[in-house]
């Protein structure tokens, strides 16, 4: 139809006129780094997992997440989740229970049978691993996925380290790390269980290796000097936990006293309630809020019942009986001796003082350098001896699973580089996706899920796992808490908010785009961008 | 079929032939019988298919219409005076639009003072707005013109106002023919927009248009009107070869192939006007009259030929542009323009505000002109003692307050 | 601790939005890829008309652009695409329409300031006796050619109760003149024609009127407010006009960075300030009764709205905190107890 000249127009004509030109400022995607994932050892993509399970695609959630940590049904009953901690939705009601969501995608993992694939080609060089604890299978199945020939020496019995024979099965059950170290062994890796390495250098050349990664731990209790007589039943916590893993239970009395303040007292003091004591108490120099254990495990132990004596010294431990010393704070928060005297009765006395690293197995190695008791490595894990590298507890580190399940990861890296004759680059790091960024009004208020709790009565007599898992309902909607710091989630926002229709959406899994011709530069995209994943950039004139 | 009947009436039932498919009502005299008239022909049937919306002004009525008629509807309305003005706006949209819409005015004066009675002063403010303008001398005309309007209006999309003299014509009760149905089908095809809003095939409509393109706009709409001054008397030809009468066209003239004075108005005092030349001209006074029916687009030629051979033209006109004069005077003027030997022009303003014209009154004018030619506008049977005094008193005293009142207030005293 | 099952979620308008849990990601977002499509917003799809599309001549940050998109888009969708709009002149119809281009996707008429009302009246007037039932018409307009040059057209168009869904984008001024006051304009808020001049700087209190309560009085079918800060909210709204016939009435406001003086990126972070701070209530009317609020989810403090805004900066000026700031909460605070926009808990 021709129209009437001028008064009507042809529609959606106004495309002729390109806007883009009054931009001074444009909108630009970014990836910004979530601090969930900034604060995770293991250096895992935790919105990148937890993005894929909100979709309900857990094994595409469980492949991202083990790209990284090949150990989560683990890693969900046992990491201290510092990325929770540093999580931004913290800041909007409670953080996300990242932890709880990692195990249920471990355990379905474990009920679906998902497996890692081998790699695609092999290197043909050869790896030694010195310890089946997390740090080593983690920098075993990293270099195996890297295509690497792996062999794992392990002086004890069975794999996991510390974790079996440290950790409590009623935190971890031990089927759980049968079923994720099957995985790494289906891989090709080789676990050589009861043989200690005490010459490292030696075991490299004997089986023509071409690097090694230490992960011995760090198994040797460290004892305090307290007169004890000759009667008294003194043990250490380390001892009792992996006797629990050898058979012989351990006999700790009616009446334990643990000594220390960390997990492993707790630990420990836990476990002398499920083998049937009547009273486990916890004697600590300091007060609650100075323990280095967690709240939450304190929280446990103390609803099953475990009492703590807090600014006690064990002074004299005898039969039957200690002479405890009441302490005081001092200005700077030290404890500083009373003088007033106190005796518990008490069966056994069990001292959960820390660990320190046996260290022989690197005697004759030139150039490694030991400090404080630990290996000293430098920012690639690599000790002073090339070719040998090490992580995990016997490092300079904080001593927990994830730490070291990073360690390997890290290392394995870098041998990988380095057998190749190069040195590993990470990626640059985004910047921190802080709270700032965020737009939180578009997300809903919503309280964390909380796991079932065994009940208490249960849970003190026997070694049945305490804290239950999320089903796939709460997993659900636990992971669609996550607030996706820093990452575009797809919410649609920009491609609405947009006054000039400026922004192409691109369709599931593809994002968006912005329409350059058109975009204002108005910023209301950045404004409203939930998740701080749109920067304005000033525009070059 | 003839019918005694009101010109209101009658003019509703041709309405009602046309088949208007939207109507929209507001009440003001004189123009009201007409509307009233067509809603109780929707009310009661006889006109099918047909919105009858009672509107909330003239402004209002004039809106509804354009919606409509942008929307493929045959729309029409009604209105008068204030009305007009009310809706003026909308006037000058509607033709800027190009919508075919219909209206009647019952032509009244314009206030203040508030007048409800007959002059053409409201066709006059909307002489520019862009519609054509035609003038019923009698009902018979403007039944038969309402019919040709709607064919007008929509082969040029461009409204047309027919304007028909308040009182005189709207309420005057007399015969008239009321076409058939069928005929008037014939003459009438259904309305085929050039533009129209429909979903299936967007347009936007009604663009902001800038000095590029402006003049351009405003020459197109000038060009169609030239256009309409041949489709007019086309429309006129075929209306009488279908109903056997001859309604409608650019103008008609009376006795002027001799006339050495030429009177031309506009509306039903040509009647009037009619019956002074029988009797002048029994007095030997050679004189004539060119009714003008379309007012716009003004037929410059046409007049021109029509008025080459007289010696005098009077101009009678229901309307003055205060401060210059009779408009029509002045477009008349405009016709004779550059000929060799124009004709004298004399201009009369005449039945203001509803002052009856007589045949005296007219044949003195006529007179007058050939033997007392006046300069500028004169008023038909003006007080002027009442004028002289205000004008007096005026000079005196330096507030007055407004003329009208003033005249009013001498009058009152006077009698 | 009983929860919403977060496997279902519901959308009802009004207060029914806020219950649309997606597992509590993006309940308040334009889309999201995790709920099923019918349960997605128009806004979030692909194929949304785009009914005013790019290349329009509004500022950056137009509030009325993109509430123009947002409803008509809607509207599009309800009416599966048989939309007829009609325009009145202001903002909207200049940066929309300005020949040789125009920015709209459907058909549209713009013919007058104060007429849009009645021009639509006429349009749908066409479809009814066309017997286009299937066709239906919105009227739209800015705040003046609505609220006061449009009020007759408009209140004559609901009071016949004609078949048009009327949208006022209220950016509370006459913005295409240049920033005058209209009867939406906020008391205090300095314009063109209320300048800061004199002992009471900026528009007078005591002024002004509401439109979506004159609407109610007319006791239409439908009337609702709402704001550019919440689409799902906005969509539902004009989705339920749509579902209706007869004369409707949704009056949206629109942030306009260039007349409040605010900056491009803020115009839908002010429009939900106008929200939590009570000082632009939302809520749903049918047949002359209110039927549901929209309530306040993070109550804020009136100034927080005003800081932003260019145009109450005379209430800030100096250290005494100007009297008129009080008056402007109390007005918020007469609101949120008039439409009941906090939650007792
Ligand atoms: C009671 C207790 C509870 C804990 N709870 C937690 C917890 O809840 N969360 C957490 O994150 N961390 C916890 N930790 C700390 C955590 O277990 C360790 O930080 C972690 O296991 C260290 O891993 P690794 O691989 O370095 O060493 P280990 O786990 O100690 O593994 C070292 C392995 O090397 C083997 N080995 C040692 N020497 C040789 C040798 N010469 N030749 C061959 N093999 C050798 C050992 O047998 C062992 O299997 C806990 C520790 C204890 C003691
Ligand atoms: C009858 C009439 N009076 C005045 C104007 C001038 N005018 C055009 S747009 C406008 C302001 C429009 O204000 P509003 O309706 O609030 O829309 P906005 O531009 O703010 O979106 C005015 C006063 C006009 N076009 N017509
Ligand atoms: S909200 Fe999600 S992305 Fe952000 S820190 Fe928490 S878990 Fe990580
Ligand atoms: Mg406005």
């Amino acid at each position: 139809m021709e129209h009437p000249y001028a008064i009507t127009l042809d529609v959606g004509t106004s495309l002729a006129n390109h806007t883009g030109s009054w931009r001074t400022k444009r909108p630009v995607y970014v990836d910004r780094l979530p601090p969930c994932n900034a604060a995770c050892p293991a250096g895992e993509n935790i919105q990148a997992w937890l993005f894929r399970a909100e979709s309900g695609d857990y094994e595409a959630a469980w492949r991202k997440l083990t790209e990284n940590n090949p150990l989560p049904a683990i890693m969900g009953r046992v990491c201290y989740h510092p990325c929770q901690g540093a999580c931004n939705r913290g800041e909007v009601d409670e953080a996300v229970g990242i932890n709880s969501v990692e195990r249920f995608l471990g355990d379905e993992a474990l009920k679906q049978g998902w497996g890692f694939d081998k790699p695609e080609t092999e290197s043909g060089k050869r790896v030694l691993i010195v310890g089946a604890g997390p740090s080593g299978l983690s920098a075993a199945y990293h270099l195996r996925r890297l295509g690497h020939q792996v062999t794992i020496k392990e002086a004890g019995p069975l794999p996991g380290g510390m974790m079996r024979f440290g950790i409590p099965k009623y935190r971890l059950p031990r089927e759980i790390i049968d079923g994720e170290v099957k995985r790494i062994t289906d891989m090709g890796v080789a676990i050589e269980y009861g043989v200690k390495v005490d010459d490292i250098a030696e075991t490299m050349r004997e089986g023509r290796f071409d690097a090694a990664f230490l992960a011995v731990g760090a198994h040797i209790a460290k004892r305090a000097y307290i007169p004890a007589g000759a009667a008294a039943r003194v043990l250490d916590a380390v001892s009792v936990l992996h006797s629990m893993e050898d058979g012989e239970k351990p006999m700790l009395g009616r009446r334990v006293v643990v000594y220390g303040g960390g997990n492993t007292a707790l630990d420990v003091a836990r476990t002398a309630k499920r083998l049937g004591a009547e009273e486990a108490v916890i004697v600590y120099r300091r007060t609650r809020d100075k323990m280095p254990a967690h709240d939450f495990e304190l929280e446990e132990a103390l609803q099953e019942g475990v009492l703590v004596k807090w600014l006690s010294t064990i002074r004299n431990v005898e039969e039957g009986e200690i002479t405890v010393e009441r302490m005081e704070l001092d200005a700077s928060g030290f404890p500083q001796p009373t003088g007033e005297i106190e005796t518990l009765a008490t069966d056994s006395v069990v001292l959960a003082l820390g660990q320190d690293v046996d260290l022989s197995l690197l005697d004759n190695v030139p150039g490694l350098e030991i400090d404080k008791g630990v290996v000293k490595v430098g920012p690639n894990m690599m000790t002073g001896a090339p070719g040998i590298f090490a992580g995990g507890d016997m490092v300079p580190s904080e001593r927990t699973v994830t730490v070291a399940v990073g360690h390997g990861k890290k290392a394995a890296r870098h041998i990988d580089a380095w057998l190749r004759g190069e040195t590993y680059e990470p990626a640059e790091k985004h910047e921190l996706a802080s709270f700032d960024k965020l737009n939180t009004w578009y997300y809903d208020d919503a309280p964390r899920t909380i796991q079932p709790v065994l009940a208490d009565v249960r849970r003190t007599s026997t070694f049945e796992e305490v804290v239950g898992g999320l089903d796939e309902t709460n997993a659900l909607y636990e992971a669609r808490r996550c607030l996706s710091c820093g990452n575009c989630f797809e919410c649609d926002n920009c491609y609405g908010v947009c006054p000039d229709n400026s922004v192409i959406k691109l369709g599931p899994g593809n994002r968006f785009k912005f329409n350059y011709d058109y975009c204002k530069g108005c910023g209301v995209c950045a404004a409203e961008c939930p998740c701080g994943a749109i920067q304005m950039v000033p525009e070059a004139i | 079929m003839l019918k005694q009947i009101e010109g209101s009436r009658a003019m509703a039932e041709a309405i009602a032939l046309c088949r208007p498919e939207i109507i929209c009502a507001y009440p003001i005299t004189p123009q009201t019988h007409i509307v009233e008239g067509v809603g109780a022909l929707v009310r009661d049937g006889t006109l099918q298919n047909c919105e009858f919306i009672n509107v909330e002004s003239e402004f209002a009525a004039l809106s509804v219409a354009i919606g409509a008629s942008a929307a493929g509807a045959r729309a029409y309305t009604a209105t008068a005076s204030q009305g007009l003005l009310f809706m003026a706006e909308a006037v000058y949209n509607a033709s800027g639009l190009g919508l075919p819409i219909v209206m009647t005015l019952g032509n009244r004066a314009i206030g203040a003072p508030i007048n409800i009675w007959n002059d053409h002063s409201e066709a006059m403010s909307m002489r520019d707005a862009g519609w054509m303008q035609l003038f019923a001398e009698t009902n018979q005309e403007a039944v038969d013109l309402h019919i040709q309007a709607f064919k007008l209006a929509e082969e040029m999309s461009m409204p047309v106002m027919v304007c028909v003299d308040g009182f005189i014509l709207t309420h005057a009760v007399e015969r008239v023919d009321i076409p058939q149905q069928e005929d008037v089908d014939t003459y009438l095809p259904p309305y085929e927009p050039v533009q129209v809003l429909d979903p299936a095939d967007p347009i936007s409509i009604g663009a902001m248009v800038g000095p590029e393109a402006f003049t351009e706009v405003r020459f197109l709409q000038h060009y169609k009107q030239q256009q309409a001054l041949s489709l007019i008397p086309v429309l006129a030809d075929e209306f009488e070869d279908l109903f056997g009468r001859r309604s409608g066209g650019l103008l008609r003239t009376y006795k002027t192939e001799d006339a050495e004075l030429i009177v031309v108005a506009m509306g039903s005092v040509c009647g009037t006007i009619k019956d002074t030349i029988d009797e002048l001209r029994e007095e030997g006074f050679l004189i004539g009259l060119v009714t003008l029916i379309s007012y716009r687009p003004f037929p410059v030629d046409q007049l021109r030929d029509a008025l080459a051979e007289a010696e005098h033209i009077v101009v009678v006109e229901k309307s003055v542009s205060v401060g210059m004069g009779g408009p029509l005077a002045n477009d008349i003027d405009l016709a004779l323009r550059n000929m060799a030997h124009p004709p004298r022009l004399h201009s009369a303003v005449a039945g203001l505000g509803g002052r009856p014209i007589t045949k005296n009154s007219l044949a003195d004018l006529f007179r007058q002109s050939l033997v007392q030619p006046w300069e500028g506008t004169h008023f038909l049977d003006l007080n002027e003692r009442i004028v002289a005094r205000n004008i007096h008193r005026s000079r005196k005293v330096r507030r007055s307050g407004p003329i009208a009142e003033n005249l009013i207030r001498q009058m009152a005293t006077e009698n | 601790m009983e929860k919403d099952n977060p496997m279902t979620s519901e959308t009802t308008p009004g207060d029914g939005v806020q219950k649309l849990h997606f597992y509590q990601k993006g309940t308040f977002t334009v889309g999201n890829r995790l709920v099923s499509s019918d349960e997605r917003s128009v806004q979030s799809s692909i194929d949304r008309s785009n009914a005013l599309t790019c290349g329009h001549r509004a500022c950056q940050g137009c509030g009325e652009a993109l509430g123009a998109r947002y409803a008509i888009d809607t509207a599009m969708e309800a009416a599966g695409g048989n939309l007829i709009a009609v325009n009145a002149t202001g903002c909207l119809e200049v940066f929309t329409t300005p020949y040789p281009e125009s920015a709209w996707q459907l058909p549209w008429l713009h013919s007058l300031f104060g007429n849009a009302a009645a021009v639509a009246t006429g349009v749908a007037a066409a479809m009814r006796v066309k017997g286009r039932r299937e066709v239906r018409v919105v009227a739209q307009g800015g705040d003046g050619g609505t609220t006061d040059i449009g009020l007759q057209c408009l209140s004559g168009m609901f009071e016949r109760n004609d078949d048009v869904l009327y949208i006022c984008y209220d950016n509370e001024g006459y913005m295409n003149t240049g920033v005058q006051r209209s009867s939406a304009t906020p008391p205090a808020a300095r314009t063109a024609t209320t300048p800061v001049l004199g002992d009471e700087p900026g528009n007078v209190f005591g002024t002004g009127k509401s439109v979506p309560k004159i609407a109610v009085a007319h006791e239409i079918p439908y009337v609702a407010t709402a704001t550019v800060a919440d689409l799902r909210d906005l969509e539902a709204k004009v989705k339920k006009a749509m579902s209706i016939h007869g004369a409707r009435y949704i009056q949206i406001d629109v942030p306009c960075p260039l007349g409040w003086g605010a900056a491009s990126h803020e115009t839908i972070h002010l429009a939900r300030l106008a929200v939590e701070t009570g000082f632009y209530p939302i809520f749903e009317a049918e047949h002359g009764r209110v039927t549901s609020v929209r309530k306040i989810r993070h109550q804020v403090p009136v100034t927080e709205y005003l800081k932003l805004q260019k145009r109450f900066a005379h209430l800030f000026k100096g250290d005494k905190v100007d009297p008129r700031v009080a008056r402007l909460q109390a007005r918020c605070d007469a609101n949120i107890a008039e439409y009941g926009l906090l939650d007792a808990a």
